[in-house]
């Protein structure tokens, strides 16, 4: 019975879409599988996961519709056969392991500030993009996805912090974070919402999202040089900047605006839900806010009163080629004229929502949340992507939880940044 | 089929022969469909066998060779004769166990011996290749090429022509060669700035080029400046060099700008190729054997010294709270419902389950949510303003809460099987003997119960002792002090150990596969010394 229905069943299907079709519901059912013509003749034995496919990506579960819509017209427009694959836990790690024992993907599509990391494990191989396809793209995406002086990958999506806010509890755009700082906790006091601030800290800490303060205050993690890049010899934790801001944290605790109570896992949650008046996150966070139903307004993270501007990390999303993939030819061709074009560039950006990381498409763009995010990653720092910020976040968070747990400040920070040298120290 | 005997074995005494065996298994008491099923399992295995063989030689993976073929000739050799009956049974729990537990584990301590893990996750060849290849230089003014791969042979094994458009004069055609470059030949068809046919050669697709890169990537076509045309994708390439030359006697990397010869040196457990001063070329290393190294480390980081035995202790009370104290839980449970008297037995059984029934992770990480000390549901209930898992204290009392909920269902279960298998005349003749209510429990019930349950404690103690999610989902090992980031008021052994080698420095295997090995050492014997007492039980009969 069972192989009656397997015979049967691709049979029933046409049968429904005819039926369909002939209800004058037919908008010819558009079969969106990839033009596979396996006549593969002497294609290389593919033992990866891709099976017969001639072009293997992987990316994370978010980003899958639109690099598949991507690399299908890709494989479309030149007869092979693509195949997309989410990796939905640990897509860095995964990768390095799979890519070190040969059954990796050709193509991976993923942020910026694995290529340090990837490059170590001699994962991925540089680009040789010309220089003028280069100046296509914006500065800091270029900037962020080249490493020891080579592109490692072409970036579609820049990320960077920005300021929400909730304009029917706080009417007024605020130009410092003092002055958004006392907008929210006015609206708390009027008992209009539970949190003036949801910036998240967690039990263990987020240095992600505490980078806006931390560089208000002159504070920062390594010295950056156009040049040169990041110098992972020169830590700015326990120095003169990164106690002011450990200070202000430590005072912003005691009101209650940051707590450790408010983590990645609910903050975003509770604005939506009208809980709180600001919110400091990234353009991750605009679908569930536009969704949310009330007014509210996107501005660049500001600077704290007489202090300097906040610098958040930026970040950008790009796509990178395997160094053991199986095809390795189709894989360049795929990231430098598949992907490196405007049409996939607009195509990624409708799919994704990231802000676009080409200036053509950032110039057609005619969304303001999204310019707000552009502007914001265009003035940011690129993450650090060299592999000692592996021996900066965990420490650096935890410290940031200590002081606003009501740790001593500027013992933690100091403490933190020692722990922050001798474990690059000891990686060598 | 000559004699139809049956392979029962004889029931008569050791005197008497007896019938002999037959060589091969024929249908016995199950009869002729037994048999091909039989059959048809054998079938299967050497069949898998034969199919894996190619791919196997072709990887040149000998070892998994020889290990398939060994397991398909135990297999057919127990099944297809008559003989070993009492192989029959052990050998696919055997080979199981060789194939899920002892493999694995010889596989981790040999890694143990190894640097493996981020930075030396490739050979040393794989490593020089990647660091060479890399440095491929785009010359200055290099054009960009439309590139159109084809041959006047055959398209998967050449020889190859590289027909080259300047992008930027697309009237233009070159032909490359490995002998250099040259005007193209007449009966070249250009559209749109590319080559698109060549009177008697075949263009190749992109397929073709890739199924034919290894040959393709021996063609480097030379130009007039020491520099070549390298293929970028395929249907692109662009001129450069590659700025890096390895030499293989010396053993030393050159940059060709300018001259710096990188050699192997040792930096902490690895090797890197630098420079005179010390810089390295690049941050790839390769995979080595250390020795012993990893577990010197563990003995001897002073980090590590400090911190076990505060670490060791909360492992052991973690672990053993949580077994006993799920047991008591589970126990009373299920004494309660043993009890003829109570209503709606199975409705209270399913509920009870219910913790069980619900996957681990997702009811750790809702438990970490609860434990919110603004928005979680436990403070919300009682009206507390704990911080949960801002005090080591509060934060190991939330833990053993949870893992309390987490681990007595399955007491519970356990215990209601043992609590039905011991006869009921027992307990009717205990009470004759004037041992009725609690004094029958503590002296016929319970210890006849522990004879049945304290293997299971002993296990569920080892799977504490180690259990990971529960830590690593609900605190994160936290709460930390400022002075030491790496060790956290709940951390267990197994937590944080895994912190160390896969946090700061990255991910390091080899060292996490000696950490691994040491922690198998200490449960092991743990729990051998558990059975030893449990043993003392078994007078009880």
């Amino acid at each position: 019975m069972r192989r009656l229905s397997r015979t049967l069943g691709p049979v029933a299907v046409a049968v429904l879409a005819l039926t369909a079709a002939g209800c004058g519901g037919g908008s010819g059912s558009s079969d969106s599988s990839s033009s596979s013509d396996s006549s593969s003749s002497s294609s290389p034995s593919a033992d990866s996961g891709g099976g017969d496919a001639d072009l293997l990506v992987w990316t994370d579960s978010l980003k899958i519709d639109a690099v598949k819509q991507v690399a299908e017209d890709f494989g479309e427009a030149n007869g092979i056969n693509v195949k997309v694959q989410a990796i939905s836990e640990d897509l860095q790690g995964s990768f390095v392991t799979a890519d070190a024992a040969g059954n990796g993907p050709d193509v991976v599509v993923g942020a910026h500030d694995w290529i340090g990391n990837l490059v170590q494990n001699g994962a991925i191989d540089p680009l040789n993009l010309a220089p003028d396809e280069l100046s296509g793209y914006s500065e800091k995406a270029v900037q962020a996805t080249t490493y020891d002086g080579k592109l490692y990958g072409v970036p579609y999506g820049i990320e960077a912090l920005a300021l929400y806010r909730n304009t029917e509890v706080a009417p007024d755009e605020p130009a410092t974070m003092d002055d958004a700082i006392a907008e929210g906790e006015a609206a708390v006091k009027a008992g209009k919402v539970d949190s003036a601030l949801n910036l998240p800290v967690g039990e263990l800490g987020d240095a992600y999202h505490m980078e806006p303060i931390l560089t208000s205050f002159g504070g920062y993690i390594f010295s950056y040089d156009d040049a040169t890049g990041y110098d992972a010899q020169d830590v700015g934790i326990g120095k003169e900047g990164s106690i002011k801001a450990a200070e202000e944290i430590s005072k912003l605790a005691q009101s209650k605006v940051l707590r450790t109570s408010i983590s990645g896992d609910n903050s975003i949650a509770l604005f939506t839900s009208g809980k709180a008046a600001f919110l400091v996150s990234g353009p991750w966070a605009l679908a569930d806010v536009k969704k949310a139903g009330f007014d509210y307004a996107i501005q660049p993270v500001p600077g704290f009163a007489g202090q300097g501007d906040a610098a958040p990390f930026m970040g950008a999303q790009a796509f990178m080629v395997a160094a053991h993939g199986t095809n390795k030819d189709i894989a360049q061709e795929f990231v430098n004229n598949g992907v490196n074009s405007e049409d996939a560039m607009m195509t990624l950006y409708e799919g994704t929502q990231l802000p676009p990381a080409m200036t053509a498409v950032q110039d057609q763009v005619d969304d303001p949340d999204l310019s707000v995010f552009t502007e914001a990653a265009n003035v940011a720092a690129p993450m650090p992507a060299i592999p000692a910020m592996a021996s900066v976040w965990e420490p650096l968070g935890k410290a940031y939880a200590a002081i606003v747990s009501g740790k001593d400040p500027a013992a933690t920070i100091k403490s933190a940044g020692d722990t922050i040298t001798k474990a690059i120290a000891d990686a060598g | 089929m000559a004699d139809l005997q049956t392979s029962e074995p004889s029931t008569s005494s050791s005197t008497d022969p007896g019938p002999r065996r037959p060589r091969f298994t024929q249908p016995g008491r199950d009869g002729v469909p037994a048999l091909l099923v039989k059959v048809l399992f054998l079938g299967v295995v050497v069949g898998t066998a034969i199919a894996l063989t190619p791919a196997l030689v072709g990887n040149g993976s000998w070892f998994f060779l020889g290990a398939i073929w060994v397991v398909a000739a135990i297999l057919v050799a127990t099944y297809a004769t008559g003989r070993a009956l009492p192989a029959k049974y052990l050998v696919p729990g055997t080979l199981m166990l060789a194939l899920f537990v002892v493999y694995p584990i010889a596989l981790t301590a040999k890694t143990s011996f190894t640097n493996y893990g981020d930075g030396t996750r490739n050979d040393k060849q794989t490593t020089v290749d990647q660091i060479v290849g890399s440095s491929v230089t785009r010359s200055a003014d290099s054009p960009q090429y439309n590139l159109t791969v084809a041959t006047d042979g055959d398209p998967a094994s050449g020889p190859f022509t590289y027909f080259l458009v300047p992008q930027d004069d697309p009237e233009t055609v070159y032909e490359g060669t490995p002998d250099g470059l040259e005007d193209a030949p007449d009966g070249v068809t250009l559209d749109n700035g590319r080559v698109t046919a060549v009177d008697g050669y075949t263009i190749l697709n992109i397929k073709q080029i890739s199924a034919a890169s290894d040959d393709l990537d021996e063609i480097a076509v030379p130009t007039d400046d020491d520099t070549f045309i390298v293929r970028d994708g395929t249907s692109e390439a662009f001129e450069g060099a590659p700025t890096l030359v390895y030499d293989e006697d010396a053993d030393t990397i050159t940059d060709t700008t300018s001259d710096t010869v990188y050699s192997v040196a040792k930096q902490g457990d690895r090797e890197y190729f630098v420079d005179g001063d010390g810089t390295r070329i690049s941050d790839q290393s390769w995979t080595a054997n250390v020795g012993l190294r990893n577990y010197e480390r563990i003995a001897t980081d002073a980090q590590i010294r400090t911190d076990f035995a505060k670490i060791f202790i909360w492992n052991v009370i973690f672990a053993t709270v949580s077994v006993i104290g799920t047991f008591l839980l589970g126990l009373l449970f299920a004494i309660t419902l043993n009890d003829p008297r109570v209503r709606g037995q199975k409705i209270y059984r399913a509920l009870l389950i219910l913790p069980y029934a619900i996957p681990g992770f997702i009811s750790l990480l809702l438990w970490s949510s609860f434990y919110n000390r603004d928005f979680g549901l436990i403070n919300d209930l009682t009206g507390l303003d704990v911080n949960w898992f801002g005090g080591a204290t509060t934060a190991k009392i939330a833990v053993l809460i949870t893992n309390l909920w987490m681990g007595f269902p399955y007491m519970f279960l356990v215990s209601t099987g043992a609590l039905q298998a011991i006869p009921e005349d027992l307990r009717e003749a205990a009470t004759i003997d004037g041992a009725g209510g609690f004094a029958g429990f503590r002296r016929i019930t319970f210890p006849l119960l522990l004879v049945t349950v304290a293997p299971l404690l002993v296990a569920t103690f080892a799977f504490n002792f180690n259990n990971f999610g529960a830590i690593y989902l609900l605190t994160g090992g936290g709460p930390f002090t400022p002075e030491n980031p790496t060790a956290g008021g709940t951390d267990i052994l197994i937590s944080y150990l895994y912190r160390l080698a896969f946090g700061a420095g990255g991910v390091q295997i080899g060292f996490a596969s000696a950490v691994s090995v040491v922690l198998f050492v200490i449960t092991g014997v743990m729990a051998a010394l558990q059975f030893r007492a449990t043993r003392s039980l078994e007078d009880v009969n």
